[in-house]
């Protein structure tokens, strides 16, 4: 049983991600056009989770779906979505965007929109880890589709040899997709084997397969795993499977599923419409919210309260960004060499 | 003559080259990501799984070592396929399959056994994709004896040059640059084959010549419409290929003009337009009143941000400078 304070502190900052990125495509329908975003709607309970079991040591690698993740891990959201809108003050003077957001200070390595790429950087930092020997791991998250690449067997292969301190957290947000192709959606999980875990399972690494909706499930495993791997029995993969957000899209998600109304944790009456079975059975915040409510651990006027600091810290970041000037040409040219 | 006037865009050019050449000939196929139904992330593969179906354009998963690998093995079994690898910037992971092994089996074998195979690939900056999906890569394969390079700046020579490159007996790498999907002009209907290794002059001048790949032929040619208005008159060439090289036209250009700025959109430093510059000076060189000079991308990153990512572009306003200098 998660305790009360991890449980709300993994609410809220659920609940943060999922307001921080319906900005984002409020942002992209209003201010911003160009340009690829992946927001992380529905896997909110995967980051949050996991990065509340990290310490600050942890080193991270995360993809071009990395919102979520730099912003529970405590990241300032006035300047991640400044970075996400190109800014000069975001984290990395807008040359990364919302693909290459990355904050050196929260412990993340790297952030690659190269599909696959953060596996094969992902065991350089466990051997860092190791070497130094102070109990740090490393946490690489990955879609389903890191795995189609050849660096994730190299690299899988090598963590598994060498016993390094690494999870490896594959996102499959890829569940229940069947006709993403005919909607001009990636198609995703193109992988022969059923289960993604029987991958690295053949290397002799131990492997879980989580609802990846539930904050409850993720953190059963993800505590355990993260248990062994500070004690030496390493490494270890979860396959993390969420139900596909209606509103992904592959360069301009689309908010289908509404603005979240929280009214559906206490009243799932309310819940109606196209989207309701997604919403009921697979929004993470939604669940989550019900779970604590039902347990008596939040109020409804706490989650009110919540919501409304959760929304002002979100506008005090878009109001940020967007008073953030856009970089100037010229500043582009410095910094190709340390 | 009617019908040589209609005018498509660059990338229905390239899509009907494919699917003449693959109505021709049955031992062809299309193999890439989200190339089937999808029709390509930029509708660059419109409406030929539609036409050929499952087997003859095939969706991968997102694996470009295997898929580039498969191409290769088909091309030696004497098939001619096309495999797309979305953006240059992902040849990083086919570069085993690609110099090792498909440069280098036609003449390690002695001349056994061929590889036709097209390679097709987006460069190009624009629309902040960021620093993975805004490179220009083609001088790394360049460097490789066995590959071709092609680089269409026109709708009409997109479909000949892509002809071309089907029915070629060797690898050949085929940059589009994405920027110029949508560009319109006439493309002349059925057959229609632009040889690799022959330049084209888009504008006829005297005073200066200016050499230019894909997408920045039209910066070349926005340039010398503004030189023309300062009296200067500059002739515009296109290589279309990057390899083969038609040197005696572009040596034969400059030899006229006395002077040659080469624009690029890849980095400037260690580039294509290096090359080219000193192969037209060494050619050239009793006749040139001024050095030739280099215009490509500055030596960074592609950064993402809007105004960052626009410095990564040569500009008209960049070559007239360059041209400017050159008369001192």
């Amino acid at each position: 049983m998660i305790d009360s304070a991890q449980a709300l502190a993994i609410f809220e900052s659920m609940l943060l991600i999922r307001r921080f990125e319906e900005t984002v495509i409020d942002l992209w329908a209003t201010v911003e056009t160009e340009g690829h975003r992946h927001v992380y709607i529905g896997q909110e309970a995967v980051g949050a989770t996991i990065m509340e079991l990290l310490r600050e040591d942890d080193l991270i690698l995360t993809t071009h779906r990395n919102h979520g993740h730099v912003l529970a891990r405590g990241a300032d959201p006035g300047r991640a979505l400044a970075e996400i809108l190109g800014r000069a003050d975001g984290f990395n003077k807008g040359r990364g965007g919302s693909a290459g957001l990355t904050v050196r200070a929260a412990g993340f390595l790297a952030t690659t929109g190269q599909v696959g790429g953060g596996i094969g950087l992902g065991i350089g930092a466990a051997q860092a880890q190791k070497i130094r020997g102070r109990g740090g791991i490393c946490v690489t998250f990955f879609g389903d589709g890191g795995l189609e690449e050849g660096i994730g067997f190299e690299a899988m292969n090598i963590a598994a040899l060498y016993s390094q301190p690494v999870l490896l957290v594959c996102e499959n947000n890829s569940v229940g997709v069947t006709t993403g192709r005919a909607q001009n959606e990636w198609s995703s999980s193109s992988m022969a084997a059923e289960t993604l875990g029987d991958i690295p399972r053949a290397l002799g690494i131990a492997t879980e397969v989580v609802a990846g909706e539930s904050v409850t499930d993720v953190h059963e495993a993800a505590s355990r795993l993260i248990g062994d791997l500070r004690e030496g029995r390493a490494p270890a993969f979860i396959e993390m499977r969420t139900r596909r957000w209606p509103g992904s899209r592959s360069f301009n998600p689309q908010l289908v599923t509404g603005v979240t109304d929280l009214d559906g944790v206490w009243d799932p009456a309310s819940v109606t419409g196209e989207h309701a079975d997604w919403i009921n059975r697979y929004d993470p915040v939604i669940g989550y919210g019900r779970d604590l409510f039902r347990q008596g651990r939040i109020s409804r006027s706490e989650i009110v309260a919540m919501n409304e600091r959760v929304c002002r810290t979100v506008e005090a970041a878009r109001e940020f960004a967007l008073a953030s000037p856009l970089p100037s040409a010229e500043s582009g040219l410095t910094g190709t060499f340390a | 003559m009617q019908q040589t006037e209609r005018q498509i865009s660059l990338k229905a050019a390239v899509i009907e080259a494919i699917a003449e050449e693959f109505r021709r000939d049955p031992e062809t196929f299309y193999i890439g990501e989200d190339v089937g139904v999808a029709e390509g992330i930029f509708k660059q593969t419109q409406g030929l799984h539609a036409e050929f179906g499952d087997r003859r354009v095939i969706d991968t998963p997102i694996s470009e070592a295997g898929m580039f690998g498969l191409t290769v093995g088909a091309a030696v079994a004497g098939m001619r396929p096309v495999v797309e690898i979305m953006f240059s910037d992902f040849l990083t992971l086919v570069m085993d399959q690609l110099v090792n092994h498909a440069a280098k089996i036609h003449y390690l074998s002695g001349g056994g056994f061929r590889v036709p195979l097209v390679l097709r690939t987006a460069i190009g900056v624009g629309g902040v994709l960021g620093s993975t999906h805004s490179q220009t890569l083609y001088a790394w394969p360049a460097h490789v004896p066995g590959l071709k390079l092609a680089a269409p700046s026109t709708p009409a020579d997109a479909k000949g040059l892509m002809t071309a490159a089907i029915r070629d007996d060797n690898p050949v790498l085929y940059f589009e640059d994405r920027m110029t999907y949508n560009l319109k002009g006439p493309v002349p209907e059925g057959e229609h084959i632009v040889e690799l290794g022959v330049a084209d002059i888009k504008r006829k001048g005297s005073d200066v010549t200016l050499i230019a790949f894909s997408r920045m032929v039209h910066v070349a040619l926005e340039a010398a419409d503004a030189l023309a208005a300062k009296g200067i008159s500059a002739e515009v060439v296109d290589p279309r290929s990057i390899v083969p090289l038609d040197t005696e036209t572009l040596i034969d250009s400059v030899a006229r003009t006395g002077r040659a700025v080469v624009i690029d959109g890849g980095h400037e430093s260690y580039g294509i337009g290096a090359e080219v510059a000193a192969t037209v000076s060494e050619g050239a060189f009793d006749y040139l009143d001024a050095p030739v000079m280099r215009i490509g991308a500055p030596h960074n990153p592609v950064p993402c941000s809007k105004p960052l990512e626009a410095m990564m572009v040569p500009s008209a306003d960049q070559v007239v400078a360059k041209v400017e200098r050159m008369y001192g």
